[in-house]
């Protein structure tokens, strides 16, 4: 029963099919969607299994400690796969983003091994990794023994992959040769613009090419919607997110930098170039003409609600904050559009910065070698395209999937423009900071100046002076400077 | 057979003697301040070293440069003077309103009794909880408050996310929260008053201002100074409201101790920065009680007419 069309899927599954192809031909068999779905799922399944003894460690247990995030979600509607295959068990806590990277340092800096893995950010491996709190991946990824042949470690989008990985040394390039794989990216973040197109139409403005047709849409926006709705939502809280998204993205297209590193690695800082000081001035105009009224307040969460409420015209953050805005039961589902957005008018493409959701290895570990196949699993091809295609698991970091026809005309179905911007900004999107141990302290201090610098209570240039000369005492301090 | 077990002797092996005996009954107190002197010291050690989590090869003893290096620092003064204004503040409005509530409850009634127990609500209120309530009441789009402000002509109010308006705004929640606990201890005080002075009082006519300056206020001076120091305690060490609304900010507006301490720690994985910021928390705390006990200690001896 059913042995042609396991055949497709076999084919699809080596390659000699495309995804199109399997599915016309499945629909032609007179598959039902579920029938088609479960076959699908036992020939992925057994595809991984061919060449792979993927039940080296069965009856033994994996837990993970997670964020609440749609990428958790896709994970855990796909994690019986992952048992059949295995043999393997797997249990996980789930904590909201508010506690989440708490609970992670308190149980990495207690040496617990109740964790196996869990979720980071790129930023926070600058921190665990030289701690000696995770631990350097490569040993498991380049041990053929241990990992699946047709895991494609080099399908991996490679900024993204290079964004993980890093030599510990303050200042060094992230993915060196000799760099430490601290985490595997999951799913990544661009930060370009998602705007409302009904308010732009009613306005009469075009989508935003640079910085200053951003101010000036943004005020026109202000001015012309009504309703209280405001021209430009980005992050302003008192933390390292609100410098990531939008800000060095536009920032790290005037060629600009947080740290300069000399010749013999020590550091400097680099926010107080006319240059800098110029976009400071700019971005901090625009949160005072058309942001949000309480932006000092404002996280991710509030960024993006107001967009899905229809409070804010635009948002110049995550395009995945855009992308779940565009859908569920948010008041302005259908109605928003994406943009790159390069802030620099010589710049000849955007330059995101990225925020990557990646799986780490505790050091602490009871049980590495068997963490390993579930971190494989996790990140594998199979997984991202279910994620794909099946759940909200966008911007996913395999080239193969968003090579995927089937994904992208999902995507560019439900979400027009959004493919585009990504394909437009991928080449330039990075982690822009230079790797650092002090990133969360100089961070932080650079959101504190910038809410002093909109509530006026610094001026821009004597602010950057002060920011400037307080980093560079504190690198001082640690070693580093 | 079992009778003879229960009524007989306890064998010569399981005797304690009387010497002994305060010693084991102490036991668990001990136990409980070893527990609580374990933390406390390791703060201490932790507090005169370079320790970094994210540069654990760097650790070493500095020897009071973490407190050496506070005094250069603007931010850390900074750090004082806010935590030292919102303590001031809080305490002081906490304890008028407070004084006020509980003198207008007084009088045993069941309307008293039940509004003194509905005032109570905001005291089971988890203080992250109401500091995200006050966050959306006071969100210049949507929130009632910014709609009452707006009334009375204070368009646009910033509350939280203005540097000029942050504190008064953590204040009023931090008042919202612990007005009620003061005022249900002066209460419980105001009632346990004798009765003999006021009727006195009543008798030869003194007018009421006399007897609440000379008679209420001086017998209740106790009861003050009870309510004043657990508030002030915990008020100098907030951090749940000004962290759920503000983090901090806007700039350095709201840093007090207990949110710079856990930004050093969590976020900076500074262990020596951190840990000596609170032992200076700690000694300011100290000092503090120690003055209130002491006075209250005073009053008591002069109220037994020992002073």
């Amino acid at each position: 029963m059913y042995e042609k069309e396991k055949d497709l899927i076999s084919a699809f599954l080596r390659g000699e099919v495309d995804r199109r192809g399997m599915l016309k031909g499945l629909g032609a068999a007179g598959l039902t969607a579920g029938t088609a779905g479960t076959l699908f799922n036992m020939m992925s399944t057994r595809a991984l299994a061919a060449d792979f003894d993927w039940k080296a460690h069965s009856g033994k247990s994996v837990k993970l400690l997670l964020n609440k995030h749609p990428y958790a979600d896709a994970m855990i509607a796909n994690l019986q796969t992952f048992k059949d295959l295995t043999g393997m068990e797997v249990t996980y806590d789930v904590f909201p983003e508010d506690v989440y990277f708490d609970k992670v340092t308190a149980a990495l800096s207690s040496s617990s091994s109740e964790y196996d893995a869990f979720m980071t950010g790129a930023y926070m491996t600058w921190t665990y990794g030289p701690a000696g709190w995770i631990t350097d991946l490569n040993e498991w990824i380049k041990d053929t023994t241990k990992t699946n042949p047709q895991y494609g470690w080099d399908d991996f989008l490679p900024g993204v992959k290079a964004s993980c990985a890093w030599n510990g040394q303050p200042g060094g390039a992230l993915g060196s040769e000799d760099a430490k794989q601290w985490c595997i990216p999951w799913g990544y973040e661009q930060n370009n613009l998602s705007y409302n197109k009904e308010m732009f139409d009613k306005v009469g403005v075009g989508v935003p090419k640079n910085l200053d047709e951003l101010l000036t849409t943004a005020a026109k926006l202000t001015k012309d919607v009504g309703g209280g709705v405001y021209g430009i939502g980005v992050r302003g809280s008192r933390s390292w997110a609100t410098i990531h998204p939008g800000f060095l993205s536009g920032y790290a297209n005037f060629g600009q930098k947080d740290l300069n590193v000399s010749a013999d690695g020590k550091l400097s800082a680099a926010m107080n170039t006319p240059e800098s000081k110029a976009f400071h001035a700019k971005w901090v105009q625009m949160i005072q003409e058309s942001g949000p009224k309480d932006w000092s307040t404002y996280t991710w969460y509030q960024v993006g609600t107001d967009l899905g409420a229809g409070a804010s015209a635009m948002i110049y953050d995550a395009d995945i904050l855009g992308y779940f805005m565009n859908g569920g039961d948010n008041k302005m589902a259908g109605k928003l559009a994406y943009a790159p957005f390069a802030a620099n008018p010589a710049a000849s493409a955007p330059t995101p910065n990225i925020w990557i959701w990646s799986l780490s290895m505790s050091n602490f570990s009871k049980d590495k070698d068997a963490t390993w196949y579930f971190l494989q699993w996790a990140t594998g091809l199979e997984h991202a395209i279910f994620g794909a295609t099946k759940m909200d698991f966008v911007n996913p970091v395999r080239a193969t999937v968003w090579k995927d026809e089937i994904f992208r005309e999902r995507l560019k179905k439900s979400y027009p423009g959004y493919v585009e911007m990504h394909d437009i900004s991928a080449p330039g999107a990075k982690i822009h900071f230079t790797a650092q141990p002090l990133f969360f302290d100089l961070t932080t201090e650079w959101a504190a100046t910038l809410q002093k610098m909109v509530a006026k209570e610094v001026p821009v240039d004597e602010g950057l002076d002060k920011l400037a000369e307080s980093i560079n005492r504190q690198l001082a301090e640690a070693g580093l400077g | 057979m079992a009778s003879v077990t229960q009524s007989g002797a306890t064998p010569r092996g399981f005797r304690i003697s009387k010497k002994v005996l305060p010693y084991v009954l102490s036991l668990p107190a001990l136990l409980v301040c070893i527990g609580i002197l374990i933390p406390f010291f390791s703060a201490v050690v932790y507090s005169f070293q370079r320790y970094r989590l994210s540069q654990p090869w760097a650790r070493q003893f500095n020897w009071g440069e973490n407190y050496l290096n506070f005094f250069t620092d603007s931010g850390f003064w900074n750090t004082l003077r806010v935590s030292l204004v919102y303590a001031g503040t809080t305490v002081v409005l906490e304890l008028l309103l407070g004084l006020g509530i509980a003198l207008l409850l007084q009088r045993r009634s069941t309307v008293n009794n039940f509004i003194s127990i509905m005032l109570l609500l905001p005291l089971m209120t988890a203080p992250a909880l109401a500091a995200l309530m006050w966050k959306l009441m006071t969100n210049p789009g949507f929130g009632i408050l910014s709609y009452f402000a707006s009334l009375i002509g204070l368009e646009n109010f910033r509350w939280a996310s203005s540097p000029d308006t942050a504190l008064l705004t953590v204040v009023l929640v931090d008042i919202w929260v612990y007005t009620p606990f003061i005022m249900i201890l002066l209460l419980a005080g105001l009632r346990s008053l004798p009765t003999q002075p006021f009727e006195a009082a009543a008798l030869d006519g003194v007018p009421r201002s006399f007897v609440f300056f000379r008679i209420t206020l001086p017998m209740l001076t106790p009861y003050i100074l009870t309510a004043t120091l657990f508030r002030l305690l915990d008020s100098i060490q907030q951090f749940d409201i000004i962290y759920a609304m503000t983090q901090g900010g806007p700039g350095d507006t709201l840093t007090v101790f207990q949110v710079e301490a856990y930004l050093n720690f969590f976020q900076s994985t500074n262990v020596g920065r951190s840990a000596a910021l609170l032992i200076i928390l700690w000694a300011i705390t100290y000092i503090l009680s120690n003055v209130f006990i002491k006075n209250w200690l005073r009053l008591r001896e002069r109220a037994r007419g020992e002073a």
